[in-house]
């Protein structure tokens, strides 16, 4: 079990994976909005998305758990 | 061609067991790891692999210290002179006698005297306890060679390859060098090791957890680049030194230029939604020779790029925002790394181009406990103070405090220039008309009214940070078309050379961390 935790404290802008989905090394999973800016959240490796933990609209700080693998 | 003589012999016998190192079994152990013997690293450092050497028989009366675990040379790298001292892990671990740090503190003195870079490579277990009366408290123990470290910083460059650990006090090695490279799988440093944090303060890790290569030179950043071979690490390490003079009298040297990458323009590159992510290594290389990229520090604060280039042929250290890391803003580490390369380039004379896409830096809890403010500070301070040629280049936004640490117009580079895509503002638009305007805008209830009221305080605040009013202003200094970008930058290079600034004299500035 791997999990993709926030770069940064930020507004989740969109989640671009569902739960049970594979998913490549390097795929945007979520989009932040910090700063005025997207920040783009990538999956450091492939995998099988267990569970979403933030959903849009939601406060997440930096270290926060985003996704977790199977 | 006479009979060998006796005291030849004696000679012969006592060299041969120097060079040999220490016994065969660690030798066969450096294998299994993927580790040179000390000789065969010094012989792919330096030029056709000759070198002259101090102290060879160096505690040769004990018997089984041979070199006393260090050896110390003068030779050539890139045609230029370079002094080095390189631990020999197969006697006693690489750990330090009192001559071993005899040894390490006269080829500091002798890189002083001839001005000349200083090498570091470091395999070492740390101090030998046995002898520690005699290597570590005195005038000339170990902490003499660190002393004399903090002297020689910025006087001539210093470099540490680590090839295996840098324990305890010896981890301070690289810490007061330039820049460390570290080979993954073998390198480390740490104060304490795994066994020791276990016993003295109970916590159980792993020594690549704790003080691993990786670790290092993502999370730490006491490591600066990481390599995933020794050999890797000489070439990275020359490639590094072909940047600098040898001392910081000299200016570097310049180089036949070359063409830039063959790739995307810069005008396809940058996109003109201020708040979408682009990859800033990518505009990099639309302007600079190609293949001359020396990243420093890729992997710690991804968000800033630090790194040294040629721009037809001339050394540049560059300092650029990535938009496509954490948005490009900046943090207490991105501050961090960009103060120690400034405050580098500055030293030895390599001028500075900043690229700023700043939204600012980062606002929250997290950011100002980890005193922000300060940090922020010490990377400003390092930029205003710094005397080489500055050239400041408004790719997109320049937010707030993000454009003063990018080297805006207040702190004197020797132009700003702006690209047509450049934003310079306390705050961008919509950040702008939501804190001037809340209260209006709440108060209105129609929907579309609303909308309409936004996007016309949007359409005003953007007239009023339009960049040809800046420049009508004189705010900025030029505007330039991406495309002229490079020669622009290239002819300003060649023109600013002979900068001088004589600073009021005082003994230094208080910094503020």
């Amino acid at each position: 079990m791997k999990n993709l935790e926030s770069t940064m404290a930020g507004t989740v802008f969109t989640v671009n994976v569902a739960v049970g989905e594979e998913v490549s090394a390097g795929q945007v999973v979520m989009v932040l909005e910090s700063m005025k800016m997207e920040i783009p959240i990538e999956a450091e490796t492939a995998g099988k998305i267990a569970t979403i933990n933030a959903g849009e609209g939601d406060f997440v700080n930096e270290g926060d758990v985003l996704v977790t693998f199977e | 061609m006479g009979e060998s003589k006796g005291y030849n012999d004696r000679l012969e016998e006592k060299l041969a067991s120097v060079y040999s190192g220490g016994h065969e079994k660690y030798h066969e152990k450096m294998k299994e790891q993927n580790k040179l013997f000390v000789r065969d690293r010094l012989a792919l450092l330096f030029d056709n692999g000759e070198y002259i050497e101090d102290g060879r028989f160096a505690n040769v009366e004990a018997g089984d210290l041979p070199a006393d675990g260090v050896v110390t040379a003068t030779g050539k790298v890139n045609g230029q002179t370079v002094c080095v001292m390189a631990n020999d892990s197969t006697v006693k671990a690489g750990s330090w006698g009192s001559r071993t740090v005899e040894k390490i503190i006269r080829i500091q003195e002798i890189a002083e005297k001839n001005r000349v870079p200083m090498l570091y490579l470091v395999d070492s277990a740390g101090a030998r306890i046995t002898d520690q009366l005699d290597m570590f408290p005195n005038r000339r123990g170990a902490g003499r060679i660190f002393h004399n470290q903090v002297r020689l910083s910025g006087f001539i460059p210093q470099i540490c390859l680590l090839f295996g650990p840098s324990a305890a006090g010896g981890a301070y090695i690289p810490a007061f060098c330039d820049i460390v490279f570290m080979v993954e799988g073998n390198a480390s440093m740490y104060l304490g090791s795994p066994r020791m944090a276990e016993k003295v303060i109970g916590e159980k890790v792993t020594l690549e957890e704790m003080g691993g290569a990786r670790m290092h030179c993502t999370v730490s950043g006491v490591g600066d680049v990481l390599v995933s071979t020794e050999e890797e690490a000489i070439i990275e390490a020359k490639r590094y030194l072909s940047f600098f003079p040898s001392n910081y009298t000299e200016k570097p040297k310049q180089v036949e230029a070359k063409a830039i990458k063959e790739g995307r323009t810069l005008e396809e590159i940058i996109p003109e939604n201020q708040n979408a992510p682009f990859d800033m290594y990518e505009a990099i290389d639309a302007i600079i020779d190609d293949g001359t990229f020396f990243d420093v520090k890729k992997l710690f604060a991804p968000e800033l790029i630090t790194g040294l280039a040629r721009i037809d042929g001339r050394a540049v250290g560059i300092i650029a925002n990535q938009p496509k890391a954490k948005g490009g803003v900046l943090f207490v580490d991105s501050a961090d790394k960009a103060t120690k390369f400034i405050s580098l380039c500055d030293a030895f004379s390599i001028p500075l181009l900043f690229l700023a896409d700043v939204p600012g830096f980062m606002i929250g809890t997290k950011v100002e406990r980890a005193g922000i403010i300060r940090h922020g500070a010490k990377l400003i301070a390092a930029m205003s103070s710094a005397t080489v040629p500055k050239i400041s280049v408004i790719v997109r936004k320049a937010y707030g405090a993000g454009l003063y640490a990018m080297a805006g117009p207040a702190f004197e580079p020797d132009v700003c220039i702006a690209l047509p895509t450049a934003q310079i503002a306390v705050m961008g638009p919509e950040a702008a008309v939501n804190a001037v305007y809340s209260n209006k805008i709440e108060a209105i209830e129609d929907p579309k009214e609303r909308l309409k009221f936004v996007q016309e305080k949007h359409a005003e605040y953007k007239e009023e940070i339009d960049i040809y009013k800046l420049a009508s202003e004189m705010i900025i200094d030029e505007i330039v078309a991406p495309s002229a970008l490079r020669s622009e930058l290239a002819n300003r290079l060649r023109f600013y050379e002979g900068k001088q600034i004589v600073n009021a004299p005082r003994k230094h500035p208080v910094l503020p961390v």
